[in-house]
């Protein structure tokens, strides 16, 4: 593929290719649909550049994999759909607490239980709260093309080393079965980056080094946790990411994914109709981008949370409103996708005032 | 290791600690076999000159608190879950020497899935599997091993384990030597000298079938938890002996080095 040129590619597979330029090496993963051309692409990409893929017996094996694999010092990953990345919670906790760096991909799909195959976006609360056991957050990018997806791909690597936890690409089920043309980035030779002096390869010449999450004694345990709480707070502060679409309206409709592009063929449609509306659009759901709403609430009159969930994401959208305005939500579930028009008659519903 | 004594003048080491073992106070019980399962280990990385490049992958249960024990690079896993850990740490870092140190809770019940593939994928690592019969760390519940009618906090008195309600004791060198990936598959009792020297042997058998590539090696130690058995230490070897011993035979199930081999038992010669 020719660098800085357009190429048509399949979501999963863009990601996927993605991952190996921003220096992935590793890739253990078990089927799940609809995120199976990630392992696919990657069974044949990786070992062309000396990495190694894993086709693991499951996705708790696969998650400790990433685990073992971080904690040796590769820029490991696994991806899954929404059952699962259930399963990959317990191995995502411990990464969080030992500080092990690696990226967990979830094409979201329709739950709970088993669910469906079509896309969803009724993750929300496990990627944003931590989701496993325990007070941790990971660093949650919410893409909303293919392009985007392969972009936040290199920052989810950065970021991942440069504050040693797992980082989450959430996509959903229509990001991932999409072709969209990319702009693939430069490759990134992993042997280039900073050295990590923590990681286990053989304690010669140095006082071994241990990588582990138990703390039986409650004042080392609660350290740890005040010691990873600065850093979500660092995080907070530096890394939010969000698209807003026509500053200076009254009323915003906040979306992210899949979803943020129906509700800007909305959008376009009620301001062609003279509504002053605008979008936010949250790139990172980890932090949330509560900045962005601070730059519109002056003029802000209302919100109107769109996601294809119940309502997950709109409890951020109310802390970060805080009661200044009314913070409306419409959300289709089970893999059922909002349709432009059915956004459309909530923004008109919002600017009269109605519904909640 | 810094010494803080002189050796007198013409004496000669006899025994000392394994520089692969740090210099910590274990919190093991008095009379538990862990000692010596992890000595036997450190004196096998010494002899096998790799301390420096191993890495121990410890797992939870009574053992969760190896890393301090073993002077080596150690990465601390979830219940089960240390072959998959390994299977990371390995692949990313090949010419590293890692090994898994888990108990029968940690790797024949919560964790049979990781053992039993990370033997199908060939892994070349090394699993040191401490079979106690029962689960020590959480206060002596039943173990998949836990002999029929052992008494345990979870199979209690009159009746112990049950068949009909707890089924049986699974053995695992009988069904990880079925699987072709592992290279080496041996059962060893920490209950006499003679039998810990044969563990041994065992042990460094296991590490070389990593080392020269052949692939995941596991030697399971029959072990002693007095405690939770509620015996004298001295009883509890006795009891393993006559009670674990017919129940879980010892020998060498698999030896890549032995041309034909992957079935049956040999006995392994006395070191």
């Amino acid at each position: 593929m020719v660098l800085g040129r357009k190429v048509l590619m399949k979501g999963n597979e863009a990601l996927a290719e993605a991952a190996v330029r921003a220096g992935c090496r590793f890739f253990a993963g078990y089927p799940i649909t609809p995120q199976n051309e990630i392992p696919e692409y990657l069974s044949h990409r990786l070992p062309e550049v000396g990495g190694t893929f894993i086709q693991a017996e499951s996705e708790l094996a696969a998650i400790n994999m990433v685990y073992g694999a971080g904690g040796a010092g590769a820029r490991a990953m696994t991806s899954s759909s929404s059952p699962g990345v259930s399963l990959k919670q317990e191995g995502i906790s411990y990464m969080a607490a030992a500080e092990v760096p690696g990226v967990i991909v979830n094409m979201v799909r329709g739950g709970p239980g088993l669910g469906g195959i079509q896309p969803a976006q009724s993750d929300y609360y496990q990627a944003t709260r931590g989701g496993g056991h325990g007070d941790y957050r990971t660093v949650v990018f919410g893409p909303a093309t293919v392009q985007e997806a392969v972009d936040v791909m290199g920052q989810a690597f950065a970021l991942a080393d440069k504050y040693r936890m797992p980082v989450v690409i959430l996509g959903d089920g229509m990001i991932g079965q999409m072709m969209e043309p990319v702009v693939l980035p430069e490759p990134v030779d992993p042997t280039t980056l900073p050295l990590k002096t923590w990681i286990t390869r053989g304690a010669k010449d140095r006082n071994p080094n241990v990588i582990n999450s138990l703390y039986l004694d409650p004042e080392k345990c609660e350290a740890l946790n005040l010691r990873l709480q600065a850093k979500y707070q660092e995080i907070t502060a530096t890394q939010q990411m969000a698209e807003i679409a026509y500053p200076g309206s009254q009323y915003y409709v906040v979306a992210y994914g899949t979803t943020a592009r129906i509700c800007r063929m909305a959008v376009t449609e009620a301001r062609a109709n003279g509504l002053a509306v605008g979008l936010i659009r949250p790139i990172t759901l980890w932090p949330f981008p509560t900045d962005s709403f601070e730059k519109v609430m002056d003029d802000a009159k209302g919100f109107l949370t769109v996601e294809m969930s119940l309502g997950q994401m709109v409890d951020d959208v109310r802390l970060a409103v805080n009661g200044r305005t009314p913070v409306y939500f419409y959300g289709r579930a089970g893999g059922m996708v909002p349709s432009a028009e059915e956004v459309l008659i909530e923004i008109e519903k919002m600017t009269r005032g109605g519904g909640r | 290791m810094a010494r803080n004594w002189e050796r007198p003048k013409g004496a000669e080491i006899v025994y000392e600690r394994p520089e692969a073992l740090s210099d910590t106070v274990t919190h093991y019980c008095p009379g538990c076999t862990h000692g010596i399962a992890h000595r036997l280990v450190a004196e096998v990385l010494d002899e096998l000159d790799v301390r420096d490049r191993t890495i121990l992958i410890a797992s939870v249960g009574c053992s969760v608190l190896a890393y301090n024990y073993f002077n080596v690079d150690a990465q601390q896993a979830a219940h089960g879950r240390a072959p998959a850990v390994a299977t990371g740490v390995k692949r990313t870092s090949p010419g590293s020497v890692v090994f898994t140190y888990q108990g029968d809770g940690d790797l024949a019940a919560i964790g049979t899935a990781e053992i039993i593939h990370a033997a199908m994928r060939g892994e070349k690592i090394t699993t040191i599997f401490i079979n106690n019969a029962i689960f020590g760390m959480t206060g002596g519940q039943m173990a998949p091993t836990t002999l029929v009618g052992q008494e345990t906090t979870t199979t209690p008195a009159p009746t112990g384990r049950l068949p009909e309600r707890a089924g049986m004791p699974i053995r695992v060198c009988e069904i990880l030597s079925q699987i072709d990936g592992a290279a080496y598959v041996a059962r060893q009792a920490l209950n006499n000298p003679a039998n810990i020297a044969k563990a041994k042997r065992s042990i460094k058998k296991a590490f070389e079938a990593q080392i020269n590539g052949h692939g995941l090696g596991l030697v399971e130690l029959l072990s002693t938890c007095n405690v939770n058995w509620k015996m004298s230490p001295g009883d509890a070897l006795k009891w393993l002996e006559s009670n674990m011993i017919p129940v879980f035979p010892l020998g060498v199930f698999k030896d890549w080095a032995e041309a034909g081999s992957g079935s049956g038992r040999s006995e392994v010669a006395a070191g």
